[in-house]
């Protein structure tokens, strides 16, 4: 049966325009949008269920202020490192050669301040020169020659690894040798307790790291930059953005951050060793992943890899004080990764 | 023609006969683990100096990372196809390199196993080592003297190599435990024993940075800990950091056993109370001079009495010796340390 009265179908009708919003938004769906919003959300999330889950099993003992500080001093380095590593995978790349870039740096101001007798000054300042002729060299060969990250960094690992070998003469420098000589390169080492917790000024400077770099990404038209050129770099270059410029120029600073990282080491643990750093690039990867950073560029956060090294950390204490085996501990770490990246996918179909 | 093709053949002859006479053309194969680890690094200073010495020419490969088989076979396979006359190797994988061992020994040459023995020990011709077990036993001995009354109720924290229980760790770690007093269970082990002086275990990749974070947990754990058991020196170096951030270096007896010189620097200046050397130089010189004889005569080195290996030593080191352990002091010490 026709009708003529058009006026009362259309008021019969929905009165809603076309949305983006479905009308039945599930408890999943609304989780997911709001991870995909706030991409520091989950590590954070994890992290605290973790600090929840040792106090239960372990106690008292984990969570007072010392033990709390000592992971911030273990996770220290893979932090600093792994603000070098955010920058990198920002722009959809990686680099392989973090650790060997810090190692070498670490060489190279034990070995100008103790054989050569330099003033501590000057080969702190040849150590992060080092860097960034190291993080150059990567930039060189992705920008000019057009080599894809992965490969580039993975020969240059190779290279610098060699180098700091070579120049080191696998030879440690002694802790007491670098105080008596060199004090300075151990500044990062000074501790101090404030209410039962030791922070050292390597702490203190991963901070400070965190938020130069949160700075200078959410606040300028560097930062910008960095995440456009990630997310889709000829959309950038459309854009005006000079991409391989952005390009070279994260991978010289995450070169002097490695650095800067070196000479936390020192630090930490007083020597110049040619031996340490060889899974840095590999942790430092997995806090940027578990840091809820895309591996596929464009997304994520600094604040987030300071989670991710942090909910690592915890892990590690947490599951050692419990007297837990490391082949376990290491399970876990690994669970971890997995988890991370299959959160990073389903958000990404947010 | 005739003339011509003999007096070619004479001419390549003459190229070959010295070959065949000369010693400076033997060829001996060093295969370490690694080339990052000083211990290996000082190895093939000993192998290189001795060759040189003996007009032998010397072929150096290593592993990549520690446990890499595949790079020693392959340096194996290169050896034998280079004619060599004999094969110096530290074992990345005491199992998983005895097939191509066995092949080298069939090709006619002489295979001596370096610091780690193959297993079983057999696969080779002859083992030169460190009694590692003896050297965990010395410090563990020298602990205990040390603490005196007090090593009834002694906090120990036993910082190892790594998760996979290979032998050297296991011979010192268990080798310490035996010295000190302590039931071992199972000698074969890390980990078993249920006494409760026992702090826990940690690994520490054999680093600085790796002692370190261990010492922290364990510290963590009890912070009551007055004995550390080091796998080495640079374990020991990082512990040492750790107890010096809380204050507490000096009222921990630190052993460890290496003998490497920043090591034995280390006994020196009081940041370890003992250490056990061993000779890496001797047993890489040793070595050649084994695989020198054997192409000469055909003679095979022998092991040392009772022992499945020829010992080439191991020396306490300390400032404080003990009553009724043999040691020397860090001063002599140094004048045998690996550099």
């Amino acid at each position: 049966m026709a009708t003529d009265n058009f006026e009362a179908v259309a008021a019969s009708a929905g009165g809603s325009v076309a949305s983006f919003e479905p009308e039945h938004v599930t408890l999943g769906e609304r989780i997911q949008r709001f991870l995909h919003n706030y991409p520091t959300a989950a590590p954070a999330f994890v992290l605290l269920m973790a600090v929840t889950f040792f106090y239960a099993i372990i106690g008292g003992k984990f969570l007072d202020p010392f033990n709390l500080s000592l992971v911030f001093q273990q996770v220290t380095i893979i932090g600093m490192i792994g603000v070098a590593q955010t920058l990198v995978i920002l722009t959809a790349g990686i680099d392989l050669s973090v650790g060997a870039i810090m190692v070498l740096c670490s060489v190279v101001m034990g070995r100008t301040a103790i054989h050569l007798g330099l003033p501590a000054e000057l080969a702190l300042l040849l150590g992060l020169t080092a860097g960034a002729v190291c993080g150059a060299i990567n930039g060189f060969l992705i920008t000019r020659l057009r080599l894809p990250p992965f490969i580039t960094t993975l020969g240059t690992w190779s290279i610098f690894f060699a180098l700091n070998l070579w120049y080191s003469e696998s030879e440690t420098i002694r802790s007491q040798d670098i105080a008596a000589n060199a004090p300075l390169l151990q500044f990062m080492g000074i501790s101090f307790e404030i209410f039962g917790a030791r922070f050292t000024t390597g702490t203190l400077a991963l901070f400070a790291l965190f938020a130069g770099m949160w700075y200078a990404l959410n606040h300028t038209p560097w930062g910008r930059h960095v995440y456009a050129t990630g997310d889709d770099p000829q959309a950038a270059q459309l854009a005006g953005i000079n991409t391989e410029r952005v390009l070279l120029s994260v991978y010289i600073v995450a070169g002097v951050i490695c650095a800067f990282a070196a000479w936390t080491l020192i630090g930490r643990i007083g020597s110049v060793s040619p031996q340490a750093g060889q899974s840095a690039n590999l942790d430092s990867i997995t806090a940027v992943v578990i840091g809820g950073t895309s591996l596929f560029g464009g997304r994520g956060a600094i604040v987030g890899t300071l989670l991710g090294a942090l909910v690592v950390g915890v892990f590690r204490n947490g599951l050692a004080l419990a007297g837990v085996d490391v082949l376990w501990q290491e399970f876990s770490i690994g669970l971890l990764i997995i988890v991370a990246v299959a959160v990073d996918q389903w958000i990404r179909r947010a | 023609m005739f003339k011509k093709t003999a007096l070619v053949l004479a001419l390549t002859a003459s190229f070959m006969l010295p070959a065949a006479v000369h010693a400076e053309d033997m060829i001996v194969g060093l295969i370490t683990k690694t080339n990052t680890n000083p211990f290996f690094v000082k190895m093939k200073e000993g192998a290189e100096a001795k060759a040189k010495e003996m007009g032998i020419e010397l072929r150096s490969f290593a592993g990549k990372v520690d446990g890499d088989n595949d790079s020693q076979v392959q340096a194996v396979e290169n050896l034998i196809s280079a004619g060599a006359k004999g094969i110096l190797i530290t074992p990345s994988d005491s199992k998983a390199i005895v097939p191509a061992i066995e092949k080298a020994r069939a090709a006619g040459l002489l295979v001596i196993a370096l610091d780690t023995p193959l297993d079983p020990a057999s696969a080779a011709d002859a083992t030169f080592a460190t009694d590692n077990f003896k050297a965990g036993e010395l410090i563990g001995q020298w602990a205990a003297k040390t603490l005196g009354d007090k090593a009834a109720d002694a906090k120990i924290a036993l910082l190892d190599l790594n998760a996979n229980q290979i032998s050297v760790d296991v011979a010192r770690d268990q080798g310490f435990l035996k010295g000190f007093g302590i039931d071992l269970k199972d000698a074969k082990k890390m980990g078993d024993e249920d006494d409760k002086r026992i702090v826990g275990n940690d690994v520490t990749q054999g680093s600085e940075e790796g002692g370190r974070k261990a010492m922290e947990n364990l510290m963590q754990k009890d912070s009551g800990v007055n004995v550390v058991y080091t796998i080495n020196e640079p374990a020991a170096a990082g512990a040492y950091e750790a107890l010096k951030a809380v204050g507490k270096e000096k009222d921990v007896l630190i052993v460890s056993v290496d003998g490497g010189c920043p090591g034995v620097k280390n006994v020196k200046d009081s940041v370890i109370g003992a250490t056990s050397m061993q000779f890496p130089l001797l047993m890489a010189s040793k070595g050649i001079e084994a695989i020198a004889e054997f192409a000469k005569s055909g003679k095979k080195p022998a092991n040392s009495e009772g022992l499945d290996f020829f010992n080439t030593g191991v020396e306490l080191i300390t400032d404080k010796p003990a009553d009724g352990i043999e040691s020397i002091t860090s001063e002599d010490g140094l004048k045998k340390c690996w550099g």
